[in-house]
């Protein structure tokens, strides 16, 4: 099996798997009930003075019949006594010496009033300290949370105030509700952050009742925007975890948070350079015991493959994370049917016709044959196609060989290298009956 | 075998197939794949666009995908219920071609259109009086259907129906667990509120006034009586034909229909098996299917065939009828077999159901520009989707024979 043992920063896991702070680990009864059922660690709920919430507090977004595909919270941080938490870390990190235990810390922007959480959070016991510099809603509003983390200078300043008396490693949770977060990432790095996690979540209103013209989560008929996670910003947080981790200027360890829900999702953060995982709404919504299946669906994937360690995956897709300029012009690709596994359904007609580039010629039902095929000279080998397909390898994308030269635009752009022939029919859909 | 309760009775004549709960009926809908130039829809006899009704539904807007439904078919909530969708609509859905069980159409169409019809939403419009006027003979699926559309263009309508409740085979005839006289009659009922004049017990002996009287005529009188066997004994107590024994135990409380203790059903079309299984839910011990010819000879549809098979009724091939015996009342059903052999079933009620013959009462002139036909009567007897084609088409064609435009 795999070897997921996991050293981040200095903080050690027994696997990568780290509960994200949030409501599963509010209470010292879930993070030790999530620690049995084989978590390696937990980003304990955000700690500072403690606030009142309204009921109310979680929405929703559904895709078709599948639920909470994506999420969102107007919750504040933890509503328990610091005292209560503090204590709670404490009994944790003695029962579970082993498991990594890290206090999310939200207070003040005053140094001494930073120094002083500090402090007491590090005679828990604690390995770790991760600042919420990411919160979109409500703790926004009294000027922490995001709105720390908006701000490139406050950032750096609260980290240096941290770091004056941390005595263990010092995480800071990003907010991806910036134009560039590569700013704020060098930002906290400035400051002496020993590591990064990210994405916190993004602001958004879910939904709309269309009775009452509430927004959700109604509070009384009203509502305010809230923090958006889930399955649904996976794609949001890839990429801002590899876009943080590629940049020169930062350096340090990346945890991965946003939407994991399952090991492959798992896989592609640390194949962008996660160094941990935090999950939350997947845990939200099925519970602690999904993490038997991330382990082991990671762990039989790597075994396959060859990986040893985590080490041997991370970062290894990004060198092929390129700028669009840098991507090579000459490689042409092909959509194939396998007329074998086609159920006829024409969707891919359908979406080729209207949405893409007329690239599909219809035949006859009635002959019993073949009732689509791809008219090469049109097809520009874009996959939406092989996207819509509702059967798995029908439809594949196939790279057609030609004897020129890779070029990239940067290169073609500058008189460097050679394009090889396009089809005129890229751009002269011809329109007759047979589609 | 002690008679079945009240309660029992009630449970074997429930909905065969229970509607869809709203959460089922959205993931069916969202598993649906959207297909162009649908499989499904081609092979329905009146083209409902079944994509387009079921992403409706998955959108949350059954008003309007009952109205894609009753659009295309107005009948489109009995054909829920009693549609062979095996052998049309489902049996084309591409899933089939996945190793996959087809969309449940059926289902999800009756998800849609219970929901108007419980709330008696009325999702057409009479179209403005042309002063024009259509007499309808026969209030079933094919005459409402035209009766319908022919409203829809503003046509005065009458129809003539010589029962004494409108719907046809659909308030008269389908088998009991699929649909029940009041919902039928409750569908009927929307086509009449666009002010359909409806003449109940009326009984049209001659084309020829209404040829006269009305701007068109259409013809829906469906099928005639079932087919004697021309056997001895066919008129013995205890003999009957299967249609009159369905139409009773549709109109009456289940105890009042007379069931024998060992029924024998002679043919095995679909209406046989409504027969043999009907008679098996109303407390038959024995209920059994006797036919001339062998197992895949049977004209009814494989689905059916397996739903008498689960009901524990049972089957006799290649037993070809001869004579009922009995004195005065039925006793047995004497059969030869492929040998000459002969043999005698006991039993003690024959319901007989070897198809129903074409109506010989009403004469339909050929040729006259006026006349319209549809329905049972035209095609020789079919589904309930059928009339509802041949109507809708027919309403079409009068409304150009009477100087409208096409919808």
């Amino acid at each position: 099996m795999a070897d997921l043992r996991t050293n981040f920063a200095g903080i050690e896991s027994p696997n990568p798997f780290w509960l994200a702070s949030g409501p599963p680990t509010n209470t010292y009864v879930q993070v030790a009930k999530a620690f049995d059922a084989g978590w390696g660690g937990a980003v304990w709920k955000t700690i500072g003075d403690p606030i009142i919430n309204v009921f109310s507090r979680y929405g929703s977004v559904d895709l078709g019949a599948t639920r909470m595909m994506g999420f969102n919270n107007i919750e504040l941080i933890s509503d328990r006594p610091i005292a209560d938490n503090l204590k709670e870390i404490a009994e944790v990190k003695r029962n579970y010496p082993k498991h990594a235990i890290i206090a999310s810390l939200m207070v003040e922007s005053k140094r001494e009033v930073w120094h002083d959480i500090v402090k007491r959070t590090q005679d828990t016991g604690a390995d770790g300290i991760e600042l919420n510099f990411g919160c979109p809603h409500g703790m926004s509003e009294r000027g922490m949370g995001s709105a720390v983390g908006q701000v490139p200078d406050y950032t750096c300043q609260i980290v240096e105030w941290v770091k004056e008396v941390a005595t263990i490693p010092v995480i800071v949770k990003l907010t991806p509700n910036v134009t560039d977060i590569t700013y704020i990432a060098r930002a906290a790095v400035k400051g002496g952050a020993d590591a990064l996690s990210l994405i916190n979540t993004i602001n958004s209103i879910v939904s709309v009742d269309l009775d009452t013209f509430a927004p959700a989560p109604s509070v009384g008929g009203k509502s305010s925007h809230g923090g958006y996670c889930g399955p649904a910003v996976k794609p949001i947080a890839l990429h801002l975890v590899s876009a943080v981790a590629k940049d020169p200027q930062v350096k340090v360890p990346v945890s991965g948070i946003g939407g994991i829900s399952t090991w492959r999702d798992a896989a592609e953060f640390v194949a962008l350079g996660a160094g941990s995982l935090q999950v939350c709404t997947a845990v939200m919504h099925y519970g602690f015991r999904i993490v038997e299946d991330l382990i082991d669906g990671l762990s039989n994937w790597m075994d396959e493959r060859g990986h040893r360690t985590l080490a041997d995956v991370r970062g290894r897709a990004l060198a092929n994370v390129a700028k669009w300029e840098e991507l090579d012009l000459n490689y042409h690709a092909l959509a194939r049917i396998d007329q074998d596994k086609c159920i006829k359904c024409e969707l891919c007609w359908t979406a080729c016709e209207d949405g893409a580039h007329q690239a599909i010629r219809r035949l006859p039902r009635d002959n019993g044959g073949p009732v689509v095929e791809i008219i090469e000279e049109a097809c520009v080998g874009c996959n939406l196609c092989a996207l819509v397909c509702p059967v798995q390898g029908c439809i594949t994308m196939e790279q057609v060989p030609n004897d020129f030269a890779s070029v990239t635009w940067k290169e073609y752009a500058a008189g460097k290298g050679k394009l090889a022939p396009r089809s005129e029919q890229f751009h002269t859909a011809t329109w007759s009956k047979s589609r | 075998m002690p008679e079945p309760s009240d309660a029992q009775l009630a449970e074997n004549f429930a909905d065969i197939a229970p509607a869809l709960t709203p959460d089922f009926a959205l993931l069916e809908a969202n598993t649906c794949l959207f297909c162009h130039d649908a499989p499904c829809t081609i092979a329905c006899p009146t083209h409902i666009d079944v994509p387009a009704f079921i992403k409706k539904i998955a959108t949350g807007n059954l008003r309007g995908s009952a109205r894609v439904i009753l659009e295309a078919n107005p009948f489109g909530h009995s054909c829920a219920r009693a549609c062979p969708v095996e052998v049309l609509c489902e049996g084309a859905c591409v899933l089939n071609d996945r190793d996959e069980q087809p969309i449940k159409i059926a289902l999800l169409q009756r998800h849609a259109t219970d929901h108007v019809l419980a709330r008696k939403l009325q999702l057409f419009e009479a179209g403005k009086p042309t002063g024009k006027k259509v007499a309808i003979v026969g209030a079933g699926p094919a005459g409402l259907s035209c009766a319908r559309d022919l409203r829809r263009s503003g046509h005065a309508v009458t129809v003539f129906e010589a029962k004494p409740q409108p719907g046809g085979l659909n308030t008269y005839g389908i088998a009991e667990y699929k649909l029940k006289a009041d919902v039928a009659l409750a569908e009927v009922q929307d086509i009449l509120d666009l002010g359909v004049e409806l003449k109940l017990g009326v009984t049209v002996e001659s084309l020829e006034p209404l040829l006269d009287e009305y701007d068109a005529v259409f013809v829906g009188v469906g099928l005639g009586k079932t087919k004697g066997l021309g056997i001895p004994g066919e008129d013995l107590e205890g003999v009957v034909d299967a249609l009159t024994f369905i139409e009773h135990l549709k109109t009456h409380p289940y105890r009042q229909t007379r069931v024998g203790k060992r029924v024998v059903v002679i043919g095995a079309g679909n209406t046989a098996i409504d027969a043999v299984t009907q008679a098996k839910r109303l407390g038959a011990e024995q209920s059994t299917i006797v036919y001339r010819r062998g197992e895949d000879d049977m004209p009814c549809y494989d689905y059916e065939y397996e739903l008498a098979k689960r009901d524990g009724c049972s089957f006799r091939f290649h037993a070809s009828p001869k004579r009922i015996v009995g004195n005065g009342r039925v006793e047995g059903l004497e059969v030869e077999r492929p040998d000459k052999s002969r043999e005698t079933i006991p039993c003690d009620m024959v319901i007989v159901a070897i198809g129903q013959g074409a109506r010989t009462d009403l004469a339909v002139p050929s040729g006259n520009p006026k006349l319209f036909v549809g329905g049972d009567c035209a095609n020789g007897g079919a589904e309930i989707v059928n009339a509802a084609a041949e109507g809708v088409a027919a309403a079409r064609k009068i409304h150009e024979l009477l100087g409208g435009n096409r919808r």
